[in-house]
């Protein structure tokens, strides 16, 4: 089977990286890259665990193939924070306790961003529907759901 | 483990030379949302997979000078609800295509690959067939148009030939006073298959029905057009008995499975309350139009 080369933009840097033609983006971040802040939970797009964002859309990794990366921008969890200091949605799941195994976390965080990069002033409501593909096994939810409103309204404290 | 290609055409003339010279070895991918479970459970075992997304004519949305939309077989849901007129004349084509999955598979999810994964209760088909939306097909013999109504042929198949690429749907003009809608039943509030799927589109004038469509999913093998239940509701007003008399239609027309997520006896009565409920919607959006 022939290798493909892919040239593409992760987290803001330019990456190449060479791919099965059937192998997902996840695999190839997590096997390749050794990005493996992107978890598998299901592989057929139901637990948003691999969420990523492929130019600026928030998709699964796993329903995406590595090949389709090529020319595109792609972000994961591990360009969210700024070096050292956390992105404030990262900080608040800190400080409110909304995670416990953690599986899910990396793909709350980049679901979370990605909704209030859209909306920064979501309801309850909208920040549930956003996130009903993004499951936890642990926390029932509703710490994730208040750290997200909590973030949102910091965040407009700020601006 | 055969010998697999990824190949991205940038036109649709080299696209279907490359469908039609793979023989039926070829998938086409739109947004994989259906293609990478099915290729990753080994349910299929494609040759090549034509990534179609790079090709103009299916990756876009246009409105022509007439009203009328033509929608790119492979644009996502979070594409066309991120248009800025085609939510407010399809409201009902718009909010089918986006109960369709989480927002991450909204990202992806394509009106072309739910038609053309064939399955009886995909979301976007009913409020498809209500629009009265065609397909634009494409093969190496030419092109030709399907009404959606038209193009399943059982459950995962449609009357596609194995050489031909589902391209874009066309939208009818608008009529004034018209409106569109789509419910689904679900044993949860999001993130499942639906029990029944029910489009309705029509148009009034002066309180009276002057045309209707009606599109019923997860019933039959195939999603139905229910013209009886149409009929029923031209020259009448939205009320109780209209509605009753309608939805007895779509009662009638109901041929199911009996699973898990619903029974037979089930899935028919709320054939008939989703049709009420929808038709209701679409009466009111059509007197705000």
């Amino acid at each position: 089977m022939a290798k493909m080369h892919v040239s593409t933009t992760i987290n803001g840097e330019p990456e190449e990286f060479l791919c099965e033609p059937n192998e997902t983006m996840l695999d190839v971040l997590r096997d390749r890259l050794n990005l493996t802040g992107s978890k598998e939970g299901c592989g057929s797009g139901d637990c948003g665990a691999c969420s990523i964002m492929l130019n600026d859309t928030l998709v699964c990794s796993c329903l995406m193939l590595g090949a389709e990366a090529e020319g595109a921008e792609i972000k994961t969890i591990e360009g969210m924070a700024d070096g050292l200091s956390l992105h404030p949605l990262q900080q608040k799941f800190l400080e409110s306790a909304a995670l416990q195994c953690g599986i899910c976390t990396p793909g709350m965080l980049v679901a979370a961003k990605a909704l209030l990069d859209e909306n920064p002033d979501p309801t309850e409501t909208e920040v549930r529907f956003w996130l009903a593909g993004n499951l936890c096994r642990c926390t029932g939810y509703d710490k994730i759901v208040r750290a997200v409103l909590d973030t949102a309204e910091e965040i407009r404290g700020k601006a | 483990m055969t010998n697999i290609q990824y190949l991205a055409p940038t036109t649709l003339d080299e696209a279907v030379s490359l469908y039609a010279a793979a023989a039926g070895s070829a998938r086409i991918l739109a947004g994989g949302t259906d293609l990478l479970v099915q290729l990753r459970s080994g349910m299929i075992n494609p040759g090549i997979i034509i990534d179609i997304k790079k090709i103009k004519e299916l990756n876009s949305i246009e409105q022509k000078a007439d009203g009328s939309f033509v929608v790119g077989a492979s644009v996502s849901g979070t594409q066309l609800a991120k248009h800025s007129s085609f939510g407010k004349t399809w409201p009902g084509v718009l909010e089918a295509l986006n109960l369709i999955g989480s927002t991450q598979v909204q990202g992806r999810a394509s009106l072309g690959g739910n038609l053309c994964n064939g399955s009886p209760a995909g979301d976007s088909i009913p409020a498809l067939i209500a629009a009265e939306a065609t397909v634009n097909i494409q093969g190496p013999n030419g092109s030709r148009q399907l009404a959606v109504k038209d193009v399943l042929s059982g459950p995962g198949s449609t009357n596609l030939s194995q050489d031909e690429i589902a391209v874009n749907f066309i939208f009818p003009t608008r009529q004034l006073g018209s409106g569109d809608a789509y419910l689904r039943m679900i044993p949860r509030t999001e993130m499942d298959i639906a029990v029944v799927g029910c489009g309705v589109n029509l148009t009034l004038e002066n309180n009276i029905c002057t045309s209707a469509t009606v599109g019923l999913g997860a019933v039959a093998p195939v999603v139905l057009e229910v013209e009886a239940a149409a009929e029923a509701l031209v020259g009448n007003k939205i009320e109780e008995e209209t509605l009753e008399r309608a939805a007895e239609a779509c009662r009638a027309v109901c041929n199911p499975i009996d699973d898990k997520r619903g029974t037979i006896a089930y899935r028919t009565k709320v054939a008939g309350v989703l049709m009420k409920r929808a038709a209701t919607i679409a009466s009111q959006r059509a007197e705000g139009a």
